[in-house]
């Protein structure tokens, strides 16, 4: 409350009014008038901002839509794509739809899960990955699908899986980029024919 | 813009494509995007203007082309003579290019026969300019024919014909309840109200389905000329589109769409010069499977937790913010600028007594083409799997197709010939559904299958009421119990109770549809539950059931436990 005295125009806590990133939020905010059904496309923005939402962030929204706490912390822990806890450096995603169960992917997170040692929807303890699950992401035709960095890479199996994410915390290179490289690459020993 | 300068644009559109000697299409849909379309389409944009052919030579992305396996896919049209070629890398493409550039014939290696009855057995409506057109220029859809529906509505036809003409065509619900359009949009346009919304419910949740996604993605005016067209119908003048949050793409593409649209004034005020405005808003979807119910998406639309409340009254009558709101699937408005378009009589023409048009499917798993397909209504699953499809790789066998997603049912072999219709798939208990169609073979076990749903139902429940709570995870557990091996046929009668209990009681359709996978695969393949239980196998050979502890204990405590013989 202190903090309002001296910064009357921002309700915000010195250390995120300090932040760049908590302009665009401010900005979305003003964008749909302070209304409050623009909860959830504020906490989207909020949520590419910041990676995750942290409560000082979420009692600012809370307070700038003039709504409870409470309903902000219902709807971002209502909805899957909402994070309360900070995210990993680099994410996988694995998804098990339909399409991609009848073609094994539970063995997939399986392989993941043992071999960097974390749950689905959990971050390893360095910090270093967030491995989660989704619910379909409509590319069954290249089942099984997993999203690295979120770049789509299809027909995996559980060792490409594995080898692709060991590559993505090493180098923070993805199957693609590593793809368009060597595309570059090609083409500058060809001349340019 | 006006009626004349619509026509105009569509006019100059199409005969720049005539002086085009060669148009080549890459299909740039999320599966092709991610299997490497991006490179290739760079690689022929480069070499079209290496080779100064801009001119006479167009490399398009376009949206979605179907046998999305096959991609990346690339489309060569050359004087209206097609060409599809799969598996298209940067490298065959330039050569494509630079044989089509040098008169020569271009390579056959990678070309797909014109007769595949992949294309050939599809009739293409809905997705009509999908992986023809580039959904990111108006003027592309113009010059198909896009906009001139809502213009020929606004000017020569009544919000009452406009309703007529949609009943008539007896086009209903693409969604998954088969509900006529034309009733509804009657009910909205009959409701008293000073605010009218019009929502198209574009959270395609099931697990399996991607025909939404792909029209949004591939042809996204359609969309918002069948919003239009609603709200003209209905008298609303704001649209809302609700897309799911995984489909980054298709809500990328809607957006420009919108801005497109609204600076040429085909949305906006004063729509083609009449007095109908009307403003389209995107919101998007933030993960939650229970949004694609109807309350529970306009809950979510107003900011809040997406959780269903008691139907009546119905949106319809009271929908956002109390005002009546028309919610139709994005397939349902996407078909809606045909209707009007071509009209209601030729549309009640294609499909079956009941079941009018086409519909589009997302055929998956076990098959050897997996993609987006459209086929009259009526259509039997057999034609759908071994002829478009192309069958089951590997030689193994069919083995049920679920539809519907986790609401639905699988279908077995012995109904594979089945038109694939409202009433038909009823019939045979299940659902139409939104168009999901996961083929499974002999490899599937069923109770993991109806486990899998289960899980997913689970995961989703909203809460808010008992029976779909509580029961959705006690029926998982009960399933765990069984493709583990330590149920009993006890287990499996309280399980049939609960689907009895579940479907009954609850609040919404999640609820109410969960048990589905589970009755249907009872009804089909209950020696595969028994064999299970009573000898502890699964025939499929999918579930690793440890072996019973080794002595007398185990046989007995099963039968302990209540595993009557008689029972069947």
């Amino acid at each position: 409350m202190s903090q309002q005295k001296t910064q009357p125009e921002s309700t915000l806590p010195k250390n995120l009014a300090a932040d760049p990133r908590f302009l665009a939020v401010e900005r979305t905010i003003k964008q749909y008038q302070f209304r409050a059904d623009a909860l959830i496309e504020v906490l989207h923005v909020a949520q590419e901002a910041f990676g995750y939402l942290s409560e000082e962030l979420m009692s600012y929204v809370a307070r700038q839509l003039k709504i409870p706490y409470s309903r902000v912390y219902g709807v971002a822990t209502f909805y899957h794509f909402f994070s309360l806890e900070p995210r990993g450096k680099h994410s996988c995603v694995v998804c098990t739809g339909t399409a991609c169960y009848v073609k094994r992917s539970s063995e997939i997170v399986a392989r993941l899960e043992q071999e960097f040692d974390v749950r689905a929807g959990k971050t390893t303890a360095d910090g270093a990955l967030t491995l989660s699950t989704v619910r379909c992401l409509g590319s069954c035709g290249l089942a099984p699908v997993m999203v690295l960095d979120g770049e789509t890479v299809g027909r995996c199996s559980s060792e490409s899986a594995v080898a692709a994410v060991h590559v993505l915390i090493d180098s923070g290179r993805t199957p693609g980029s590593i793809a368009a490289e060597e595309q570059s690459r090609r083409k500058r020993r060809g001349g340019g024919a | 813009m006006i009626r004349a300068e619509l026509k105009r644009m569509a006019e100059e559109e199409r005969q720049r494509q005539e002086r085009l000697f060669c148009r080549i299409m890459v299909c740039a849909g999320t599966p092709c995007l991610s299997a490497g379309a991006l490179p290739v389409l760079e690689a022929l944009r480069e070499a079209v203007a290496e080779s100064r052919l801009d001119a006479g030579i167009e490399a398009v992305g376009t949206g979605c082309m179907g046998p999305c396996s096959r991609g990346p896919l690339v489309k060569v049209r050359i004087r209206g003579k097609e060409t599809v070629y799969e598996r298209v890398t940067p490298e065959l493409a330039r050569q494509i290019l630079f044989s089509v550039v040098k008169g020569r014939r271009p390579p056959t290696v990678a070309a797909l026969p014109p007769e595949l009855p992949f294309f050939a057995r599809q009739m293409k409506v809905v997705l009509a300019n999908s992986g023809s057109i580039n959904p990111e220029r108006i003027e592309e859809y113009a010059a198909s024919g896009g906009y001139s529906a809502l213009s020929h509505a606004l000017h020569e036809m009544t919000p009452e014909e406009v309703c007529r003409e949609i009943s008539t065509s007896g086009l209903r619900g693409r969604g998954g309840a088969g509900y006529p359009t034309g009733v509804k949009w009657n009910l909205a346009r009959k409701a008293p109200g000073e605010r009218k919304y019009v929502v198209a419910n574009g959270d395609e949740g099931d697990p399996g389905a991607y025909m939404d996604r792909s029209v949004m993605e591939s042809d996204p005016h359609r969309v918002l000329e069948g919003m239009a067209l609603a709200g003209y119908a209905i008298g609303a003048e704001q649209g809302f589109i609700y897309v799911r949050g995984e489909y980054y793409l298709a809500g990328r593409r809607l957006e420009a769409a919108i801005r497109d649209a609204e600076r040429k004034g085909l949305l906006g005020s004063r729509v083609l010069g009449s007095n109908f405005n009307f403003r389209i808003d995107i919101r998007t979807g933030a993960g939650a499977f229970v949004c694609g119910e109807e309350t529970s998406l306009m809950a979510s639309i107003m900011g809040k937790r997406g959780q269903p409340w008691h139907r009546p009254p119905y949106p319809a009558q009271r929908g956002l913010w109390g005002s009546p709101t028309l919610i139709n699937n994005v397939e349902t408005l996407a078909a809606v600028p045909v209707v009007i378009g071509r009209g209601a009589d030729w549309f009640a023409g294609v499909g079956t007594a009941r079941s009018k048009g086409t519909k589009v499917y997302a055929l998956s798993g076990q098959v050897e083409t997996t993609g987006l397909i459209e086929v009259p209504m009526g259509t039997t699953l057999r034609e759908v799997v071994f002829e478009i499809g192309g069958g089951i790789p590997s030689g193994k066998q069919f083995k049920a197709a679920q539809t519907g997603g986790p609401s639905g049912g699988s279908i077995p072999a012995e109904h594979l010939d089945t038109p694939l219709d409202y009433e038909s798939l009823e019939a045979i208990g299940t659902i139409m559904g939104s168009g999901g169609l996961i083929i499974m073979d002999e490899t599937s076990c069923m109770p993991d299958v109806a486990s899998f749903f289960l899980d997913f139902c689970r995961d989703e429940s909203c809460g808010k009421c008992v029976p779909c709570r509580v029961g959705t995870i006690e029926m998982h557990r009960l399933l765990r119990r069984i493709t583990s091996g330590t149920a009993t046929m006890d287990d499996l009668y309280r399980l049939e109770e609960l689907c009895d209990l579940v479907g009954a009681t609850s609040l919404c359709g999640l609820g109410m549809t969960a048990p589905n996978p589970v009755v249907s695969t009872l009804r089909y393949f209950r020696a595969e539950y028994e064999a299970h239980i009573r000898e502890r196998r699964c025939p499929a050979g999918a579930c690793s059931i440890e072996p019973l502890p080794p002595g007398p204990e185990g046989p007995e405590l099963l039968h302990a436990a209540g595993a009557p013989e008689e029972a069947d």
